[in-house]
């Protein structure tokens, strides 16, 4: 849509929340188990590393089509799941006037390798097979056509257009954990200044993937020796993939009241910044100049943060964190695992269940830095500070 | 002079800055000079063995050089060339601090087979499994392979090599991507919250697998036998389309910043518009609905009506699918004029740079307002009847072209347009 003359900034409100986690599907699901404190890790399958897998959901229910389902991998349907999930929760599915105006920025890193393909192709070279077309034949006779689909980062949000109808504009951003928050960063700016109505945003791992702990294995960051939580790894840092799915539906508030939605709560702003991580406490700063420019309102509020256990990072926020004592802090990656592009909507996601409930979910922490909240939060900081580059921040609020 | 805003109230973006490489070249003088004498950058491929491959030829930018050789590394090295390119003619802020964000689209990362092969090498054994790869990969040997191939990496290193504000944004919308990166840097302008932005496309991707996976969706022509002569975008027998690299970069200011640091203004960004088609994953909707609605929307963001285009710089890929649709959309919106109208492909000479190409032929439309010199579609020897679009055949044309109109139409039903002018309208 063409915006006009300046005006003042629109408010934003999320009106729609869809959440498919190692902990279960939907809100309820996801609610009642970080009340119950329950973590679903899976310290064998990948030994010695550790994941948080997904816990399995009926993909039919959300992308009715098989043929949909077969031209995807995990990470596609388990994003275009939780896709499916925040638009009936918005009240939007199958509203065809609204999903064909709505804007989606999906964040997304890629698809999964064909491991059996791959591994056959090494094996065969460690047994000294170098023809010089050994590699194409390979790859050639090897790949199922439409893999490459099912691979190519902007087919999350392809896919989530083909089963959903979601056609408005359309924009895939890349980049580890800071994706995920410029694409609400971004998502809201537009809204704000009145270029979009109303968009879905949010993004999808799967963290259950040999190909992704070898990355993270290349730099050290898996997390090995048994799981324990976010705070307590100080001395063995690292972090364990997880494997989820979180979108949301953010929308003007105007274009709320005017199709009677009902808000969760306010998405009041979200910031971000790139520190350049040469000297110590870098982080520190960077997340402390964020804070400064976010808007946080004086007295007490919640803090939800994507915190990886990686070194030196989650040190620097711990020292970031403890400038703010007033916030009782979480810490989704201890419940969810390290799900890189979809921690930053997770934590979106949480701290408007959060407010909409009147309460903030227990901490689940042995170091004490978690804390109970016996008020029910009006405002919260989600935290987004990636485990090799990027910094994010965003405020939540409860609409009076 | 005219008003710093629009006819809607809005900052007119203009682009003070422009750096390109193509098949063709590195530079614009390099690229314009044998774009507008019909020179084709297609090649059979010499990086990496060809035998068993149904399509053996590409754009490859084989003058650049990164050492450890990695696509990843050349995607880099390729828009570091550019931006240097670009920032130079602009004279914008100072070295290492460009006074805006940066939106980069770039060609999706990932852990490439040369890497891969080595870690293979490292297990010692002949019969083994992922989990033997997990095993030799940690240590810290292989550090490098981390933030090589994450895909934050190439935006990381061009925000602390150039000085970029705030977060920089890494996008993909396929084919699309390089007007993408337009779009947000002239929407970023627009809300003010910038006075400037850098806009980046970059794809130097050209391996094995990713030839291969484009083959195996019979997207690629294999008319190898004459590279130069493969990509034949509106003719009868074009077959598919030819990969291609290269990378685009872009300065964007608002109007008035430019105009009070007296800067040149090359041209002006005068609309954009996207659309999302969700009809198949790789085919247009057979009714053309979201690539007429693109257009339009993009005519309405710039306040014109589909007479003042002067010039289409087309998607103009050379697959049979492609090209029909754009005759489609174009036609619908134009009517009778679609048959009129000069509509040329630069990909005829260039091949498609797949995550460069909005940003490539967003410059090249500027080069060709700057020159009043249209660039021919080449290898056009047996039109297709069906498509009587004025391709402006195998030679340049000069003409009096005052607006261009830019499409982008990528996988996933991604359709962008842009509007670009030498003056603000």
């Amino acid at each position: 849509m063409t915006e006009t003359m300046a005006s003042p900034a629109r408010e934003v409100w999320i009106t729609g929340i869809g959440l498919a986690t190692s902990l279960g599907e939907g809100l309820n699901a996801n609610w009642e188990a970080l009340n119950a404190r329950r973590i679903n890790v899976d310290e064998k399958t990948f030994a010695p590393c550790i994941v948080h897998p997904f816990a399995p959901v009926n993909f039919d229910t959300q992308i009715p089509k098989k043929g949909d389902q077969r031209q995807m991998e995990a990470w596609q349907r388990i994003g275009t799941y939780a896709a499916g999930l925040a638009l009936d929760s918005a009240g939007v599915k199958g509203n065809k006037e609204i999903l064909g105006r709505m804007d989606m920025i999906v964040a997304a890193a890629g698809g999964e390798r064909d491991l059996a393909v791959d591994i056959a192709i090494l094996n065969a070279a460690a047994k000294g097979n170098s023809d010089p077309g050994f590699l194409n034949e390979r790859l050639m006779n090897g790949l199922r056509p439409t893999l490459f689909l099912a691979q190519l980062s902007n087919l999350l949000a392809g896919n989530i257009a083909i089963v959903h109808g979601v056609s408005g504009t359309s924009r895939t951003f890349m980049g580890e954990e800071a994706a995920s928050v410029d694409a609400a960063r971004i998502a809201l700016a537009r809204i704000a200044a009145g270029q979009s109505d109303i968009a879905l945003i949010g993004s999808a791992y799967n963290g259950e993937r040999l190909d992704l702990l070898m990355l993270y294995e290349f730099g050290g960051f898996n997390l090995k020796d048994g799981f324990v939580p976010v705070w307590a790894r100080q001395n063995n840092p690292g972090f364990a993939l997880g494997s989820a799915g979180a979108f949301l539906v953010i929308e003007s508030k105007a274009h709320a009241q005017a199709r009677g939605a009902k808000p969760y709560a306010r998405l009041t702003n979200v910031v971000a910044d790139l520190a350049q991580r040469t000297q110590p406490g870098a982080v520190t700063r960077s997340l402390e100049a964020l804070w400064n420019k976010l808007g946080v309102h004086d007295g007490n509020g919640a803090l939800i943060t994507g915190a990886t256990g990686a070194e030196p990072v989650t040190s620097e926020e711990k020292a970031f964190l403890r400038q703010h004592a007033n916030f009782a802090v979480r810490a989704t990656g201890t419940m969810f695992g390290q799900t890189l592009e979809a921690q930053f909507p997770l934590g979106l996601a949480l701290a408007a269940l959060s407010i909409s409930h009147g309460a903030l979910f227990p901490p689940n922490d042995p170091t004490g830095l978690e804390v109970e909240m016996s008020k029910p939060p009006t405002q919260i900081v989600v935290v987004g500070a990636g485990h090799w580059q990027g910094e994010g921040m965003a405020l939540v609020e409860a609409i009076d | 002079m005219a008003a710093p805003r629009d006819k809607f109230g809005r900052p007119i973006v203009v682009v003070t800055g422009m750096g390109v490489i193509t098949s063709l070249g590195a530079g614009k003088t390099d690229n314009w000079a044998k774009l507008t004498a019909g020179e084709s950058g297609i090649r059979t491929v010499t990086r990496f063995p060809i035998d068993g491959l149904k399509t053996t030829m590409a754009g490859t930018v084989d003058f650049v050089t990164v050492e450890p050789f990695s696509t990843v590394g050349l995607t880099e090295q390729i828009a570091l060339m550019v931006t240097e390119e670009a920032l130079e003619q602009s004279g914008i802020g100072s070295k290492g601090d460009f006074p805006g964000p940066l939106f980069l689209a770039v060609a999706p990362v990932e852990t490439e087979w040369p890497p891969r092969l080595e870690i293979g090498r490292a297990v010692g054994k002949t019969e083994f499994d992922f989990s033997d790869l997990l095993r030799v990969s940690g240590g810290g040997k292989y550090a490098q392979y981390h933030r090589r191939f994450l895909f934050g990496s190439v935006a990381g290193h061009l925000a602390e090599t150039f000085g970029t504000k705030g977060s920089p944004i890494s996008l993909s919308t396929a084919c699309a991507s390089g007007a993408t990166a337009i779009q947000l840097g002239v929407e970023a302008i627009r809300r003010g919250e910038s006075d400037a932005a850098l806009c980046v496309a970059t794809d130097s991707s050209v391996n094995a697998e990713t030839l291969v996976r484009f083959s195996l969706l019979s997207a690629l022509s294999t008319q190898n036998d004459q590279p130069q002569g493969a990509s034949k975008p509106f003719s009868k027998n074009r077959d598919g389309f030819v990969m291609a690299e290269g990378a685009g970069a872009l300065v964007l200011e608002s109007y008035e910043a430019a105009v009070a640091r007296g800067a040149t203004i090359l041209g002006v960004i005068a609309g954009c518009g996207e659309l999302t088609d969700s009809f198949h994953r790789t085919r247009s909707s057979p009714d053309g609905k979201p690539i007429i609605g693109c257009v339009r929307k993009t005519l309405a963001d710039a306040g014109m009506t589909p007479d003042q285009i002067d010039y289409i710089n087309a998607h103009g890929t050379s697959t049979p699918e492609n090209d029909k649709m754009e005759y489609l959309g174009i036609s619908t919106v134009f009517g009778e004029r679609a048959k009129q109208i000069p509509v040329s492909s630069n990909k005829s000479m260039v091949g498609h740079t797949i995550s460069a190409a909005g940003a490539v032929e967003a410059i090249f439309s500027l080069l060709t307002l700057e020159h009043q010199r249209i660039p021919p579609t080449i290898n056009y020897d047996i039109p297709d009847p069906t498509i009587p679009f004025d391709v402006v055949p195998n030679k340049a044309r000069d003409a009096r072209v005052t607006a261009v109109m830019s499409n982008s139409f990528g996988f996933g039903g991604q359709n962008a347009s842009l509007i670009l002018t030498r003056e603000p309208i």
